[in-house]
């Protein structure tokens, strides 16, 4: 019964990772995902409530990058001053549910919620995003595409914290952009979403990074699509995009927003258009 | 427990409660603070937005823990700029049922404390997490817009109030204060909490355990109640000749949701435990196909095919005129389960009052409430008294009963008060849904473009149980041929029992689906025909003389002028999609009309309302027709102020309360301002001739009323001298009122409804051509509505139906077990309803009370088929299943109609 259930807020990460070693507990951050998945008044089980944890929210600049604690609002992400790389998050930010939900969802919580739309992951595959774990056993970092493993679930140990969502310093470079598609304006899950980062040089782009959200059981990298705008010169790069090379990272399904084959062709589309704002003009 | 020390609206408390009970829970439950409502505890609705610290917040997705030491702003709070956000909505008209008022408020003040005069996308953006069902949304975002611009200061000027005037909605000041109260807002401490136990099948064979042993095994749990314990007739239905649906199910479910059984918990603030329910389920092949249930195994015994009933009209010899037409178009639609998805889910409490169960809960019928429940618990009809709380909300769902039944069970057997609040998701699973309808017709015209006539055949899957399915499969076939001259009618539609969900009533009664078919067919026809869409329509609009297909003379027909109204905007509309350039985004102009019969269909539907003084001077309107939001108490005490010669601010309503009105019916099939609008002039009337009589004063004299003083010109009354009536009044009068109508015979022949009335619309849109996505511009809509009795309810009306029509278009689409809450059944949100321009056209109709006709239903009507009709003229493509998602009309586009 939820009634019996033990409730904690620790202040520090070294008392929450405390509790944590002593099994039991689910992690508390925003509360957007773990209250609707109960019918009931309060939440069940043994809550470990991680929001009084100075250590998780913020964003700090450092050496090696972009530090975004785990704890950080989606509002505060949308309205933080960041470099154009980070154009992508922000914007996914602006999406997520509606204020109120920005206003309480965390980034670190979106992403052990492996939700396969969820709005924040193709931004930070763009920006070869790393996860901070920590326990008491230490920290370790894994690379954000190897944290998610499938959709809800996550390399997250039971002794561990997500803590910190790390953006190398060289991922810092380029200018990004993110494009949902739903069936509605507000508070939509989407069938496809899409986040590009492109680092230009000299007319041509140098890099591209490039990820897609709700189209295989977690968002997913296009490798292919990448390697084919590497190289290519900027105007009219959205040209250089097949469908074929999305499609060869994918693997969506049919539901109840949309078929799977609805969601390869939007996707292409999708790409197309994200490379092409950042080209600028249609299509670039 | 913790407790837990906060500033609530700018006051310390200290709360005892765990620590992640959900906000929303602590304020309501231990504050008393009920403004804040819950609609869906899964921040998909924000109806329960709160400040936190000033930022806005579902209080339903918040942990009581957490606002220790945080200043805490609910809708109650003091607060000038709340106050203009306030007046701005009570004077836009922007709080309908008001369920979203407190939501939207809240959502509002953040976005002010952040920007002082936002702009619209702005606006939009702030309210986008809170669903308004409606309004529509643009009455709300004028409010904020101008208390964002300084306006909304002012106290609201209440007028005279008579007809035609934007009298404030007089219930609207609890509305936008958060003190009005829904149906989980009023409780007796210290009774019962009831949870069904419901099927989690289409269709199984069930049968119970150890009950009494798993009840022994829950401290919390009071008592268990089964089908076994209904002591009346456990079949209920909103036409007593169907009446089928058990209040909880006898060893089979029909449909997912079914209740089966009923536990009632104490009501001490735990968490009621469902869990291990001694019940051993057997599932059973499901019917989900109407096609495939007309051959297929009985659901109802007593129905061969699985038919619950079919409607037809037939006027001449359709086959033949089709035969012999110079141009004809044939056409196939499938339309989805449409939720009503109000953001009030069921709710209600019970008590004894010595031998009177009182049962207090949000509905649309309170008569039929009371019949129904007390029928189920065998108990004479008097000794139950219904009191509806404020609705949030109905729709056409809160017709049918759903929590009376139960709590009047629980507080009958036990003694004991009881409170019963459906979630979201049992709200959804086991209250009624809009038909799915799949319908086949064609349509012809000769040379000239004059129809010949239509063959229309409609499947429409009624679900597991009667509701209102006749009314839907009676009501399609009459107005199949939408508002025109269609001299050769066969029109059948047939409502097919199912496993599916219960179809019932639901804005529109079928016609809606109907209309998507026949106004789609009009646009292909008038292309073929060559002739502009609109002048097609206009060329066949119905006027005053003609036949409709059921051989009624038509009067007061308001069709040509609402066409002729559009006119204009259609012109420039058409240029506008012109001038567009034609890239991978195409504009498309499209309209659709309506017409639609007020009140029951070919049966009698009578409202009474009674209007009294007392010696003191206190002029009562017994206003028993049930304000759903869309506005009766304030239409129908201006329709009895305008007749009576009183301003509307000397009114005290009294509200339909079994106990206290007397029948004004119920608020369904856009009767309540035509049909209790009568009543109510007639009851003025008559309150109006008593008094000219006792103080002998003319037909033209202008009274007042000041205490118990009622003077004229040449006098006055004092009504303390006069002697009272067993109800305390001195002067009353009580008129009823029934539309003339008649039967229809085998061909559906005959006078349906006295009034109907009409309206188009028309939609601008753009359709993105790569995705598949549709984004509308610009909708504007004429309605006729005979006289306006409130034109800034009339917009609501309009506002609020186009938005549920665009839903129903573009998104709406419910599949049980898949889309059983609002993230994944998804209503329209702020972003997704475009700018409307109403046309209010007042074709007076003789038997409306100061010639108005209805209009609740007509204004979702046309908007669907207005919108497709939009997208063929964008795309070429026309997609013949709704809702039009991307993907469907991405195929559409390419010949592959999914």
């Amino acid at each position: 019964m939820a009634g019996e259930a033990a409730y904690e807020r620790p202040e520090s990460l070294t008392g929450a990772l405390q509790l944590l070693a002593r099994g039991g507990w689910t992690p508390l951050a925003g509360g957007t995902d773990l209250y609707p998945a109960t019918g009931g008044r309060s939440l069940g089980g043994n809550i470990l409530d991680l929001s009084a944890i100075e250590d998780l929210s913020g964003i700090i600049s450092g050496r090696d990058g972009l530090r975004i604690g785990a704890g950080t609002t989606w509002a505060e992400i949308a309205t933080a001053r960041l470099p154009p790389a980070l154009a992508a998050l922000q914007e996914a930010a602006r999406e997520v549910g509606g204020r109120q939900i920005q206003n309480a969802g965390t980034i670190g919580g979106n992403l052990c919620n492996a939700s396969p739309a969820a709005d924040g992951v193709p931004p930070l595959l763009a920006l070869e995003a790393e996860v901070e774990l920590a326990s008491q056993a230490g920290v370790r970092r894994l690379a954000l595409g190897d944290f998610i493993t499938g959709p809800r679930r996550t390399a997250r140990a039971s002794g561990e914290l997500l803590v910190a969502v790390q953006i190398p310093r060289p991922a810092l470079m380029g200018r990004s952009h993110f494009l949902k598609l739903g069936a509605r304006k507000y508070l939509v899950i989407s069938i496809a979403s899409v986040a590009v980062r492109l680092l230009e040089r000299e007319g041509r782009i140098a890099l591209a990074r490039i990820a897609v959200g709700s189209c295989a059981p977690v968002a997913r990298r296009l490798p292919a699509v990448e390697a084919a705008l590497e190289g290519a010169a900027l105007a009219g790069a959205a040209g250089q995009v097949r469908a074929s090379d999305v499609a060869a990272a994918l693997s969506p399904i049919d539901d109840v927003r949309a078929t799977a084959a609805y969601r390869l062709e939007a996707a292409t589309e999708l790409v197309r258009r994200t490379v092409g704002a950042l080209a600028g003009g249609p299509h670039g | 427990m913790a407790e837990v020390r906060f500033t609530l609206n700018g006051a310390p408390v200290a709360v005892a409660t765990a620590p992640t009970r959900r906000l929303s829970e602590v304020l309501r439950e231990d504050c008393g603070l009920t403004g804040t409502k819950v609609g869906c505890d899964a921040g998909d609705c924000g109806a329960c937005t709160v400040l936190i610290d000033g930022a806005a917040h579902c209080a339903c997705l918040t942990p009581a823990a957490r606002v220790r030491g945080s200043d805490v702003q609910t809708v109650e709070a003091e607060d000038p700029v709340l106050d203009r956000l306030r007046a701005a909505f009570l004077r836009h008209g922007a709080a309908q049922c008001g369920i979203c008022t407190p939501g939207m408020l809240m959502a509002a003040r953040a976005l002010l404390a952040e920007r002082a005069a936002p702009g619209r996308p702005e606006v939009e953006e702030a309210l986008g997490g809170v669903l308004c069902r409606c309004t529509g949304y643009q009455k709300i975002i004028a409010a904020v817009l101008d208390a964002g611009a300084g306006g909304g200061r002012e106290a609201p000027d209440q007028v005279r109030g008579g007809v035609g005037e934007r009298t404030l909605r007089l219930d609207g000041g609890p509305k936008v204060a958060g003190s009005d109260r829904f149906g989980a807002d009023i409780w007796q401490r210290g009774g019962l909490l009831l949870k069904a136990v419901r099927s989690p099948f289409p269709h199984a064979a069930f049968a119970f355990g150890d009950l009494a042993a798993w009840l022994a095994a829950r401290p919390g749990a009071a008592h268990v109640f089964t089908a076994a314990d209904i002591p009346g007739r456990n079949a209920f239905g909103v036409i007593p000749a169907f009446a089928d649906q058990p209040a909880l199910a006898e060893g089979t479910a029909r449909f997912r949701g079914e209740a089966v059984a009923l536990v009632a918990f104490e009501d001490d603030g735990s968490d009621p435990d469902l869990s291990e329910f001694p019940i051993h389920w057997t599932e059973r092949t499901a019917l989900t196909d109407p096609v495939v249930a007309i051959k297929g195994a009985l659901i109802h015994g007593a129905r061969p095919g699985n038919q619950l009933t079919q409607g037809y009209v037939r006027r001449g010899d359709a086959g033949a005129a089709l035969a012999a037409s110079a141009h004809v178009v044939e056409g196939h639609v499938e339309t989805a389960f449409v939720e009503h998805a109000y953001i009030e889910p069921e709710a209600g409490a019970a008590w004894m009052d010595g031998d009177i169960l009182v049962i207090r809960a949000c509905t649309q019928a309170p008569y039929m409430d009371r019949d129904d429940t007390a029928a189920i618990l065998g108990l004479p009809p008097d000794r139950v008294r219904i009191i509806p709380s404020a609705v949030g909300g109905g729709f056409g769902s809160k017709l049918d009963i759903s929590v009376q039944p139960l709590l009047g069970l629980v507080t009958l057997k036990t003694g004991r008060p009881s409170r019963m609040i459906y979630s979201r998701t049992e709200s959804m699973v086991s209250t009624t849904k809009r038909h799915p309808a799949s319908i086949s017709a064609r349509l012809g015209c000769d040379a000239q473009g004059r129809i010949t006539a239509l063959d229309f055949d409609g499947i429409f899957n009624t679900g597991a149980y009667s509701s209102w399915g006749p009314t839907v499969a009676n009501r399609v076939p009459v107005h199949a041929t939408g508002p025109y001259r269609t001299p050769h009618v066969r029109a059948r539609a047939r409502a097919i029992h199912t496993n599916g969900p219960v179809s019932g009533a639901f804005r529109g009664f079928g016609v809606p689906q109907a209309a998507v078919m026949q106004e789609t067919l009009y646009d292909r026809l008038a292309e073929k025909a060559g002739i502009d869409r609109l002048e097609f329509r206009l060329r066949n609009a119905l006027c005053d003389g003609d036949l409709s297909a059921t051989g009624q003379v038509m009067e007061a027909t308001g069709i040509h002028a609402c066409l002729t109204a559009l006119r204009p905007h259609w012109t420039r509309a058409l240029a506008d999609a012109a001038a567009a350039p034609d890239g991978q985004t195409r504009r498309g102009v499209g309209l659709a009309s309506c017409w639609y019969g007020c009140g029951n269909t070919s049966l009698p539907n009578p409202s009474t309302i009674r209007i009294g003084l007392t010696p003191e001077g206190r002029l009562v309107l017994h206003q028993g027709a049930t304000d759903i939001g869309q506005g009766s108490n304030t239409v129908i005490t201006q329709i009895a102020a305008e007749a009576l010669g009183l301003p509307v601010g000397k009114f005290t309503l009294v509200g339909p309360d079994t106990a206290l009105s007397p029948d004004a019916g119920k608020t369904s099939a856009s009767r309540q301002t035509y049909v209790t609008g009568r009543a109510a002039e007639a009851a003025a009337r008559t309150l109006r001739a008593l008094i000219l009589r006792l103080g002998n004063w003319g037909d033209d004299a202008r009274l007042s009323l000041d205490g118990p003083l009622l003077g004229s010109a040449s006098g006055s009354i004092d009504l303390s001298r006069l002697p009272s009536d067993a109800r305390g009044y001195v002067l009353s009068a009580e008129e009823t009122y029934d539309p003339p109508t008649t039967a229809l015979d085998d061909n559906g022949q005959g006078r349906p409804y006295a009034v109907y009335g009409y309206g188009a619309q028309m939609v601008e849109l753009t359709v993105d051509t790569g995705l598949g996505r549709v984004k509308l511009l610009k909708i504007t809509a004429a309605h006729d509505v005979g006289r306006a009795i409130n034109p800034t309810l009339v917009e609501g009306q309009i506002e609020g139906g186009i938005a549920q029509g665009i839903g129903m278009a573009l998104m709406e689409d419910y599949i049980p077990g898949r889309t059983e809450n609002l993230h994944d059944y998804l209503i329209p949100t702020t972003g997704d309803v475009p700018p409307i321009e109403s046309l209010i056209v007042e074709v007076a109709h003789p038997e409306g009370p100061f010639g108005a006709k209805g209009l609740g239903e007509h204004v979702l009507i046309p908007t669907a088929p207005a919108i497709l009709n939009a997208i063929r003229h964008a795309t070429g493509a026309l997609p013949s299943r709704l809702p039009v998602l991307p993907h469907r009309l991405l195929a559409a586009m390419k010949g592959e109609d999914a």
